[in-house]
């Protein structure tokens, strides 16, 4: 099946800077993909040129394989939550979900039809009487995605919809809109830059950052093959160690690591070099007092911190030779070891991912 | 004269409701000053004004002597209720074309022009900085019998003498009513443009509406609080106004003000002046009233659409 939404080498210039880099990007029908990223690296940008907001600078955007670049907002059969509502404060809830019906000459009584089936859809049939000031955060979203839903987009395009939400609002809302996406099986195209949030919601992430796409994967891959240092870091938390790549076999590395031989495995899509990075994160590093002989390398270390939070401990281990490693592990009933202790570390080969530097 | 008026017409206040009164011995002090002053310039003359208005005048001196007649001849005589009615036509007028240069330039200059915004607003407010006079009187020497306008219209071959109809009609009255109140009717509807969110045009064109809809669902509606607001201030205003009909706009032009100037002065009958005042100081409050709640419906939701 063809994607429903490609970008090819999408670019966009404002005025000198260049803020979205050449995007190459493909969106399934009825997906649910996340475009996650820092602050002010071009997510929006994105998402405004997909609506029709924005005309990219060059590249091609095609929706169900045809080129929209050049035709407006209005005429395009995608629709936009944006992130502040943009509800139209002058009309009842009824009166925007309506306004894309009556835009597009749905009869009178089909409307009222549609309308209600819509806010049905966000259980908030019985406000449609109200002024949008009249409801609470949660509820003005809800209107939002149902004004936005009404005209059965082909892709919905939703630019951080739950950012004004408190936390508990926002994980109810993050299951309801994923249910909502479920049933529906329409398109989402949702930005955010919450990592736990993408992790939760999406089919797959597309990680960008300062104006590219680093990496599109489901979240458990994401989480599991980085393929830059950029995702490795900005998904979860990982320690990174600057290692060289002494001899391989198959997937797997042999490694040097300021002149102790560790164990990883290389990346997807890795060109070898001589300076690799390694990712290793920290609930997969085994930490003890003793060295067990099945492991297939040890470093020493000192520990230096035990955080207690809740479930689990971090523990701060500095190697020495000077590095910080950190690593997690369920808390048990008595903590086996305390600060000071000479520790050693170990991971299985396959939990050491060999990235580009 | 009216040169400074307050701005508060224009940017009505939403007073929080409900809020307790707490009154303090403090307070009271610190209001004493504000009170005085009120009574004195405000509450003291209107009532006078008031009382006056029932009595009576006998070979120039005012008698006691209560009564509704001034009243009565106000609303029989047509040289009064007639003028009044005059004024509020030309006032309607003048508000009309105010609204009709100010809102496109309004527009025009707020989504149209994407640099130097601000020196494309200044200079449409600058009149504004020329006093009322200066440009009442500068009215008169485009529109006067040697005037500008006459001249270009001879020396172009269009009449072959000067036109007299240009000044001293209701005509003039109103085109320099216009030129003068139109600054500020495009400031009040500029800032109403200005508060419209990028998003909910935007939210418009994505549900599938094109330029004219959105202008007219959503632009016009958002923007009816200025337009109230400037729209107010134009016409309450030349209701009032008195020396564009005296420069301009000669016997037959004669607003209220100068009806209740010729009484107060030449004709020395204070009461009836004073009854042609309180008139217009009803109707005037009534429209205001009414354009205050008018504002208040359509301004709503100004405060934007999040939270509360
Ligand atoms: N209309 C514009 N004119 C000039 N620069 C712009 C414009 N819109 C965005 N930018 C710039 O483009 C960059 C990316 O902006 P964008 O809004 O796409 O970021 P974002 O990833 O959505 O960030 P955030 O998470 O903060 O919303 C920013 O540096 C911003 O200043
Ligand atoms: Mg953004």
């Amino acid at each position: 099946m063809n994607p429903i939404v490609q970008l090819q080498n999408v670019e966009k210039q404002f005025g000198t800077e260049l803020v979205v880099k050449g995007i190459d990007l493909e969106v399934e029908k009825g997906e649910f993909l996340t475009i996650l990223g820092p602050s002010g690296c071009g997510k929006t940008t994105t998402l405004r040129m997909i609506a029709g907001f924005e005309t990219p600078t060059d590249g091609q955007i095609l929706l169900e394989g045809q080129n929209v670049v050049d035709i407006p907002p209005y005429r395009r059969d995608v629709n936009t939550v944006f992130q502040s509502y943009a509800l139209f404060p002058h009309m009842t809830i009824y009166e925007n979900v309506a306004y894309g019906l009556r835009m597009k000459g749905v009869p009178k009584s089909a409307q009222s039809q549609r309308v209600q089936e819509v806010l049905h859809m966000v259980q908030l049939e019985s406000l449609g009487n109200r002024k949008p000031m009249q409801l609470s955060g949660g509820q003005q979203q809800r209107v939002a995605v149902a004004r936005a839903l009404v005209n059965n987009p082909k892709v919905l395009l939703l630019d951080e919809p739950l950012g004004a939400l408190d936390l508990k609002l926002r994980k109810q809302m993050q299951i309801e809109l994923k249910h909502l996406q479920q049933q529906l099986g329409v398109t989402f195209i949702y930005i955010t830059h919450d990592q736990e949030e993408a992790l939760t919601m999406s089919d797959r992430i597309a990680v960008m950052n300062q104006g590219r796409i680093e990496q599109v994967a489901a979240p458990k891959d994401i989480y599991e093959n980085p393929q830059s240092k950029y995702v490795a870091d900005f998904i979860g938390e990982t320690n990174l160690l600057e290692v060289k790549i002494l001899s391989h076999a198959g997937p797997g590395v042999v490694l040097d690591f300021l002149g102790k031989k560790l164990g990883g495995r290389m990346g997807n899509n890795q060109a070898m070099a001589e300076r690799m990075i390694l990712s290793v994160r920290p609930e997969r590093i085994r930490v003890s007092k003793e060295v067990d002989p099945d492991w297939p390398f040890a470093l020493s270390g000192r520990v230096e911190e035990m955080i207690f939070v809740g479930s689990i401990i971090r523990t701060m281990v500095r190697l020495t030779d000077g590095m910080q490693i950190f690593t997690m592990t369920p808390s048990q009933g008595k903590a086996s070891l305390v600060k000071g202790d000479q520790v050693w570390l170990s991971w299985e080969e396959e939990d050491g991912i060999v990235i580009g530097a | 004269m009216q040169d400074e008026p307050s701005l508060s017409v224009m940017k009505p206040e939403h007073p929080p409701k409900h809020r307790k009164r707490i009154w303090r011995p403090r307070l009271l002090i610190l209001l004493i000053p504000p009170i005085i002053w009120l009574s004195v310039f405000l509450f003291i003359p209107y009532v006078t004004l008031f009382i006056n208005s029932f009595w009576k005048v006998d070979f120039g001196t005012i008698v006691h002597d209560f009564s509704f007649d001034n009243y009565k001849k106000f609303f029989t005589n047509p040289l009064y209720y007639g003028t009044f009615l005059k004024t509020l036509r030309i006032a309607a007028w003048v508000t009309f074309f105010s609204i009709l240069l100010s809102y496109p330039l309004a527009y025009f200059i707020h989504f149209k022009i994407k640099k130097n915004k601000q020196l494309f607003y200044t200079l449409v407010i600058i009149p504004l900085w020329v006093s009322y006079l200066v440009r009442a009187y500068a009215w008169k020497i485009v529109l006067g019998q040697d005037g500008i306008l006459n001249n270009f219209l001879l020396a172009i071959g269009i009449i072959h003498k000067p036109v007299e109809i240009f000044l001293y009609s209701p005509y003039a009255v109103i085109l320099a009513l216009t030129h003068i109140y139109t600054p500020w009717v495009l400031m009040s509807i500029y800032t109403s443009l200005e508060h419209i969110p990028r998003d909910v045009l935007e939210a418009s064109k994505d549900l599938g509406a094109g330029r004219f809809r959105t202008f007219f669902h959503i632009v016009i509606p958002l923007s009816l609080p200025g337009v109230i607001a400037g729209a107010t201030f134009a016409f309450v205003l030349t209701m009032g106004d008195f020396l564009a009909p005296q420069l301009l706009g000669g016997t037959s032009s004669m607003m209220v003000s100068n009806v209740v100037y010729s009484l107060f002065g030449v004709a020395n009958n204070w009461p009836l002046g004073s009854t042609i005042g309180i008139v217009t100081l009803v109707v005037v409050l009534g429209i205001l009233q009414l354009t205050h709640r008018l504002e208040k419906r359509t301004a709503s939701f100004e405060d934007g659409t999040r939270g509360r």
